[in-house]
Parts: structure tokens; C-alpha cells; sequence
């Protein structure tokens, strides 16, 4: 047990309020947190849980909205909640630093990298310009970032997200807290990338002895990075301990759901054989551009009737670009697409209504793909009405049957406004809206990345059993490799605008597999705690550096 | 930097296009005019014989294709042709004026964006305290009031009740610069009072917006002072708007001033516009139009390439 001299951070009944519709309303309710020095504390939960809320609080800061409303902060040996607000600055970024989700949009864009990163140590007149310029190159030079003397002098937007990220952890370090906050620094990354960034955080972190809370929802990360994990419910702790203990038998019931997630699998289908199996969307060898920029090189599949097509790679592979394609939005430079073997207009403006109408899309991001001012019964709605004609009180039916099958109750739904749904009955909404056109083909971009584990399972089990209902073909565009698994038929692998391996799902998931695949299969964390550690020898520091970096 | 020169003359193009198309519309719009230019102009001393002459003089038994393309002809000389009331050169007549307006126009610009600028920046500091509620008032007020109301109430109580400035701001050609300014204070000051609150409004919203960002939180969680937040971090990320309404309000400083004009009987191209407009003095008028929309163009122009300059990414290509 460490002795109780070390404790750097101790919250005691922490209590946070959130301003909603005209009153405070309590969101985390009474915490406590014990924090050693060079202690990692593992944060996990769903989005609601109040990790970052936390996470925030523990340098004394809360969001504009916000406030602390009980309990106590104590950092080595002072109250932060009664500390005046000057003091509480003078502590942030010196002797507490904060790691951002995303390094590409808590970097300000005005500013050269090296400029942002010695602020603190200037402003803390813990050195002059030169001297901490320096530090900063041999920090970019311990995290392995490429060129370390030259790449601080670059723009934010000139330099990748995994780097970015990596030089974001370079910038929590340029003072030597004693406490660095972690909040979801890989959630934004491929698989490829976080390994390298959750291999250079670990190994700063232990060879400067830094405390870090590290906060996320993804418990195999967690289960590399923590000693201690604490997990989080609607704010409120459900069970904390030891990593090991954790991992191999949770207590509680709600942490023992969160780890038998993904159980959700269903058998693969097998393509149709015989001569008059034809495949529903046929993509041959189409290139595109942007501009002058090549994405899209001799892309090649077939998609049948009532099967789920998974099209994997990391950020810049293609797969969105493939989907572009696809629906006409750009058109390729070269080759063809078939739908029920004829060819279809390159430009989506050229296209029949009722070409428009088989080929229907889901998207990421469900908060930015609804309208916020337009009911729920116009948004599926419209399209229903659009490709069908439909009016009055057909066109009411139409929609109480499509909030049916998506499991949304029509008369508590119909006249709802997209803001006042959560993250998983929006997607829901944006299936609806898909469905709505009645179309034989929909393309699925990452429907589930932007949700919490138990929701997104909830959506891909929606999703199989409209697909049954209505012999859906589904391509499905993710780079996660946990849902491939579950839901998929065939896989196309993408890297770099190419189709690097492509088949059966059970084929891709059984080596031998090409060597990019290999690389992304074994990139997925898993709960193992020493997986990290093992695979980093496996591969030799060197071979993840360049993999990373490609 | 090669994109941003093609960026760059991709905007002068346009601005050329615009032009062009402004000077069609401007053209032809004279043209119709109702009744006949030669006999309005005569007014009562119109014979069948007088007008026809005149219409031979102005060349106006030409087709109109052919006076436009002459008239655009001689307008990129810097040649509008004759005042048909005094006879006198278009050019000459408005160049004098031209840059009385560009003088008074460049006076009130100077005092006014520095101050909104930094008023905006202070208030987007001290935003929702009493300060910036006060800011905001005063400053709405006065973009509410007409232009000449503020110059008269202006002339009341600095020209007649104290005697600090001249009340009239005619001008004369032996007058130091220290004069001048002096003379011309009560009109730039109101000009000053009419602009200052758009470019500040536009200034702390434009910062306010940012203030979401992550890298705004970001830079409060280093341990940031509020200023700077605001100065290093906001500012730089906020121009582009900033300047889009500084464009505007400098091209109204230019286009705008006619009442500040009458009110101060201020001889700028303002007044002579009216005057011309009153005497069907169409070649006039024509000039006066086409500088004014030649001015709003050059200063969009100058906004977007602004915008362009300010922001990182096209300044520094990946």
C-alpha cells in the first residue's frame, strides 16, 4: 500500500451542477477520488457518466455552464474549491496539465506548434524562450514525433492527428506537472495510431513519475494505461479497483454489462450462387480525385442482395470516398458502378428518381445529419413523401410504421424535436430516414463510432433485423474492427485509396492475412493489461514508429 | 504562396467582371430615364431645332451599344466626357471632390476602427458585466440616430454652445493640416459615432463565438490570463469576419456621407452626386456612380484577400 504522504489529489464528495433549461441540475453526485503521486487512475464510463466533468474538476476548472456545488478538491495539501481564481491559474499548466480529446482542434490554428507549447513555461518564467524551445524538441524527440527540431515549427494543420496528439502530450509535459489529465487522448485516432500515442504516454508518464487520470469509454485502453480503475455511472462511482482485479472479476453488475459487450454476433451469409445472382452494387475499378489529389485507385466489389459488406482501412483510406462514389455525390474519374447490373450516371443530378431512391445513406455524426428545427414526422417524413407520393393521412401511417420498426413510440415521437432525443434514438431517427425511401441498398458511414458500446450494440442489432425484414444490402463503412466482427458478411480491406485484401469475413478473420490487415487486426487493444507491452516487443518500437507515421 | 496569388488575382478578376457589370447597369439606367435627356436638360428653352443639336452634340442619334462602349472607352482613360450644365471636364469636376470625400472618409477611419476594434476586444473581455451593456447601449444608440440628427446635435453643443469647432467645414486651399483637421472634426466625429458600433458589435461577436473552441479551453487549462486568451488566442481567429464589416463601413465612409455632406456643407463628392442628379447632369452622375461602385469592389476585394491573408491554412500549405 503507498503511504498516505503521497496522496496528490484527494476529492471528497465532489458535487457538479449543470445549467439546463432555467435551473442548476446536480450531474455528478458526490465522488470521491484518492490519487498518489505517479499514480495512473483509469476513468470509465458512457458519455453522461461525468468523466471529463471530473476529470475538469480536479484542476479546480469547470465548463461555462458549469459549477462546482460541494464537496472538496484537495491537490497537495490546497483546497481548489476555495482557491481564488488567479491562484487557480497559476496552478494550470504548471503543476496540472490537460490532454485534450482532440489534439487537431484544442491546438489553435493561428499558432506555430512550438509557440503554444512553451507558453506555459514562459508565462511560469520556468525558462526563456530558447531554453524551452529546446526541452520542447527533445520532449517531440522522446515521443518519437519525426524531425523533433524542425516539426514544432509547423502549423497545427500541417502535421497528421496521431502526431498532433503525441505533440499535445509534449505540451502537458513542457512545465513537469505533477498531474496530467487524460481525456480520451486516442478516441479520435485509428487503431494503428493510438498504439503508438498510448506507447509514448505511458512510457513519459513513467519516466517523469507523473500522476494522470486517464479517462475513456474504451476499457481495453484503459486496461494498458491505469493501475487503478474507477468506473462511472451517471455520475455517480459504481466500483473501483486495481486494474488486475477489475478486468478479471467486476463486481457490479452494471461493470460486468459494460465488459460482456459485444457479444452481439450473427452467423455470416455466403453469397448467392448460381447464374442469376446478381450483385446489387457493383463497384469496378473506379478512381477519383480531389482537385488534383488521386484518393481512389482501380476500387473494386460487389455488394448482393440481403448481405452487410464491411469496407475497413484507417482515416484517408477511401472508404468515405468509395461511398461518395457511389451515390454520385463525386463522380469518379474512372471505371463504373452497376446497380442490378446496369450502369448508373457517374453525377447523382443524372440519375433517375427512382435510382436515388434504391441507394440510401446513414451518417456518423446523427447530431450534425438532422435538422435541430425540424420535427422528427417531417424528417422521415420528407422522404417518404418525396419518393412515394404519399399525403395526409397515408403519409402519417408511413411514419408511425417506420417509428414502429426503429422501436420509437409514434405518439411520443412524432412531434419531437431532433435536440431533445439521445445519441441512439437520433441514429435511430436517421435509419428511419433511410428507410423511409424504401431502398434495396444503404450505405452505413460509421453509424456507430460516435455512440456509447451499449447503444451501438443496440443500433447493429436494429440494423440486422431490418435487414432480414427487408433484405437490406448494407455497406458498411467503420474502423472498427469489434463491429466487423459482428455483423459482417464480407470485408474489403482499404489502405490508401487501393483495396488491399478483400472476402469472406470468416476468411479475413483466419490468418494467413495480408500484412496491412495483420497490422490493423492486432492493433485492436484488447483487456488484456499486458497487451500493450507485448505487442510493443513483438514488433519492435521501430516497425510501430513507421507504421504510425505512413 | 503560389495559391494565394492564384487566389489573389482569382478575386481581382471578379472584382474586374463585377465591375464591368455595374458600369452596363449604371449606363443604362441613365438611358432609362423617363423622357429625353436633351429636352430635360434644355427644360424650357426646348425647340424641335435646339434639342436636335444637342442631341447631335451629345452624340445621342447614336445607338446606344455604341455611346456605351465610347463612354467605357473613355472612362478606363480616366475621360467621362462634359458637365452638360457647366461645360467644365467630368473629370476634373469630380477629382477635387473625390478626394475631399477620401480625406473626410479616411480622417473618420482612422479614428473609428482602432477604437472599435479595441472596444470590441473589450468588451468580448468583459462580456455580460455592466461595461459592455453600457458600450453596447451608447454605441447602438448612435447607429440609430440619423446621421444628420447626431451632426446637428453635435454642431449644437461643440460648435454654437462651446465654440470648440467650426460649425461649417468648407474648405480652403491655404489652410494648414492642423486646420483642416480642425475644420472637418464635427463631420468625421459623426461618421465616427455612425460606424464605431457595427465594426465593435461585429468584433466581440466574432471573438465570442470562438470562445467554445477546444483550443480556447485549452488555453484557459495552461493557465492563460483572460486577456490573452482573448488577444492571442480569439483574436487572430476572429479577423476574418472583423474585417469583412471594417471593408463595409470604410466603403460607406466613402459612398454613404451625403446628408454628413449637406449638414456641414462639406464640398465632397457626396453633394456634387445630388446636385447632379437635380440638373440631369447624367455624365455626372455616371462618374460618380461608377467610382462609388468601383470603391465598394475594391474594398470587398481588399476583405477577401484579408481573410485570405489571416488564415493559416491557406497562408501556410500543408
Amino acid at each position: 500500500m503507498v503511504p498516505k504522504k503521497d496522496v496528490l489529489l484527494q476529492i471528497k464528495d465532489l458535487r457538479i451542477e449543470g445549467y439546463s433549461e432555467e435551473k442548476w441540475v446536480e450531474i455528478v453526485h458526490g465522488v470521491d477520488l484518492t490519487l498518489h503521486k505517479g499514480e495512473v487512475l483509469g476513468l470509465i464510463g458512457e458519455s453522461g457518466a461525468g468523466k471529463s466533468t471530473i476529470g475538469l474538476a480536479s484542476m479546480g476548472f469547470a465548463r461555462d455552464g458549469c459549477r462546482i456545488s460541494g464537496g472538496s478538491i484537495e491537490f497537495d495539501g490546497m483546497e481548489l474549491t476555495t482557491t481564488p481564481e488567479s491562484d487557480l491559474r497559476a496552478l494550470r499548466g504548471s503543476r496540472i496539465a490537460y490532454v485534450a480529446q482532440s489534439a487537431a482542434a484544442s491546438f489553435n490554428p493561428a499558432h506555430k506548434i512550438i509557440d503554444q507549447h512553451t507558453e506555459a513555461p514562459i508565462q511560469y518564467r520556468i525558462s526563456k524562450r530558447v531554453e524551452a524551445q529546446e526541452d520542447a524538441m527533445q520532449l517531440y524527440e522522446r515521443l518519437r514525433l519525426p524531425n523533433p527540431s524542425e516539426i514544432g515549427f509547423r502549423y497545427p494543420h500541417q502535421v497528421s492527428g496521431g502526431q498532433l496528439q503525441r505533440a499535445m502530450t509534449a505540451m502537458a509535459m513542457a512545465c513537469r506537472p505533477d498531474l496530467i489529465i487524460f481525456d480520451e487522448p486516442t478516441t479520435a485516432l485509428d487503431v494503428t495510431t493510438q498504439i503508438e500515442v498510448l506507447a509514448a504516454i505511458r512510457d513519459i508518464v513513467d519516466q517523469f513519475n507523473t500522476a494522470a487520470i486517464y479517462i475513456t469509454h474504451d476499457l481495453a485502453v484503459v486496461a494498458q494505461m491505469a493501475d487503478t480503475i474507477k468506473v462511472l455511472l451517471k455520475g455517480e462511482e459504481v466500483e473501483e479497483a486495481p486494474t488486475a482485479q477489475m478486468l478479471g472479476s467486476p463486481k457490479e453488475d452494471y461493470t460486468k454489462s459494460l465488459w460482456a459487450v459485444r457479444s452481439f454476433k450473427r452467423p455470416q451469409k455466403n453469397r448467392p450462387t448460381g447464374a442469376d445472382a446478381v450483385p446489387i452494387v457493383s463497384v469496378q475499378g473506379i478512381d477519383a480525385a480531389y482537385g488534383k489529389t488521386k484518393v481512389l485507385d482501380d476500387v473494386s466489389f460487389d455488394i448482393y442482395p440481403g448481405m452487410t459488406v464491411a469496407v475497413v482501412g484507417e482515416s484517408g483510406s477511401g472508404k468515405s470516398t468509395t461511398a461518395r462514389c457511389i451515390t454520385g455525390l463525386l463522380p469518379p474519374t474512372k471505371g463504373k458502378i452497376l446497380f442490378n447490373g446496369q450502369e448508373l450516371p457517374a453525377k447523382y443530378t443524372d440519375r433517375t428518381k427512382d435510382q436515388l431512391r434504391q441507394a440510401q445513406m446513414i451518417y456518423q455524426m446523427a447530431d450534425t445529419a438532422l435538422n435541430p428545427k425540424i420535427r422528427i414526422s417531417e424528417i422521415i417524413g420528407r422522404p417518404a413523401q418525396f419518393y412515394s407520393g404519399l399525403h395526409g393521412a397515408a403519409l402519417k401511417n408511413r411514419v408511425d410504421e417506420l417509428l414502429d420498426l426503429i422501436e420509437l413510440d409514434p405518439a411520443k415521437f412524432y412531434n419531437r424535436y431532433p435536440p431533445e432525443l439521445s445519441g441512439g434514438q437520433k441514429q435511430r431517427v436517421g435509419i428511419a430516414r433511410a428507410l423511409a425511401a424504401d431502398p434495396a441498398f444503404i450505405i452505413c458511414d460509421e453509424v456507430t463510432s460516435a455512440l456509447d458500446q451499449l447503444v451501438a450494440e443496440g443500433i447493429l442489432k436494429l440494423l440486422d433485423r431490418l435487414q432480414q425484414e427487408f433484405n437490406l444490402a448494407y455497406m458498411f463503412i467503420t474502423h472498427d474492427l469489434a463491429t466487423v466482427r459482428s455483423i459482417a458478411d464480407e470485408v474489403v480491406v482499404m489502405q490508401r485509396g487501393k483495396v488491399v485484401e478483400q472476402g469472406p469475413k470468416d476468411e479475413m478473420f483466419t490468418p494467413p492475412h495480408h500484412p496491412y490487415t495483420d497490422l490493423l487486426l492486432s492493433s485492436v487493444p484488447e483487456m488484456d493489461p499486458n497487451w500493450l507491452s507485448t505487442l510493443l516487443e513483438e514488433r519492435g518500437t521501430d516497425a510501430i514508429g513507421e507504421a504510425a507515421d505512413v | 504562396m503560389g495559391d494565394i496569388l492564384r487566389l489573389v488575382f482569382k478575386r481581382l478578376g471578379l472584382g474586374v467582371i463585377t465591375l464591368l457589370v455595374v458600369s452596363i447597369l449604371i449606363f443604362f439606367a441613365v438611358e432609362l430615364l423617363p423622357g429625353d435627356i436633351a429636352e430635360a436638360v434644355l427644360g424650357q428653352g426646348a425647340t424641335p431645332e435646339t434639342v436636335a443639336a444637342l442631341r447631335t452634340k451629345l452624340g445621342l442619334d447614336q445607338p446606344a451599344i455604341f455611346r456605351y462602349v465610347q463612354w467605357l472607352g473613355g472612362a478606363l482613360t480616366g475621360d467621362f466626357g462634359v458637365s452638360l450644365v457647366s461645360g467644365e471636364r467630368v473629370s476634373s469636376a469630380i477629382s477635387g471632390r473625390f478626394i475631399n470625400t477620401l480625406f473626410l472618409a479616411t480622417y473618420a477611419a482612422v479614428i473609428a476602427v482602432p477604437i472599435s476594434i479595441i472596444l470590441g476586444v473589450i468588451v468580448a473581455l468583459l462580456r455580460n458585466t455592466l461595461f459592455d451593456r453600457v458600450a453596447n447601449v451608447v454605441t447602438l444608440t448612435s447607429i440609430s440616430s440619423p446621421e444628420f440628427f447626431l451632426g446637428y446635435i453635435l454642431i449644437l453643443y461643440l460648435a454654437v454652445k462651446t465654440n470648440y469647432f467650426p460649425a461649417i467645414a468648407s474648405l480652403s486651399a491655404d489652410m494648414t493640416f492642423g486646420e483642416l483637421l480642425h475644420r472637418t472634426f464635427l463631420p468625421a466625429l459623426t461618421l465616427v459615432l455612425v460606424v464605431t458600433a457595427h465594426m465593435m458589435r461585429m468584433t466581440r461577436a466574432a471573438i465570442i463565438n470562438l470562445l467554445a473552441s477546444p483550443y480556447i479551453e485549452m488555453a484557459r487549462l495552461k493557465g492563460v490570463p483572460p486577456w490573452k486568451v482573448i488577444v492571442k488566442h480569439a483574436l487572430p481567429n476572429a479577423w476574418a469576419p472583423i474585417i469583412n464589416v471594417v471593408a463595409l463601413n470604410l466603403a460607406y465612409l466613402i459612398t454613404g456621407v451625403v446628408l454628413v455632406e449637406v449638414v456641414f456643407v462639406y464640398p465632397g463628392i457626396g453633394q456634387l452626386l445630388v446636385d447632379a442628379v437635380a440638373k440631369r447632369d447624367f455624365p455626372i452622375v455616371q462618374a460618380c456612380c461608377l467610382i462609388f461602385a468601383a470603391t465598394f469592389i475594391l474594398l470587398n476585394l481588399a476583405a477577401d484577400v484579408g481573410a485570405i491573408l489571416t488564415n493559416p491554412r491557406l497562408r501556410h500549405p500543408k
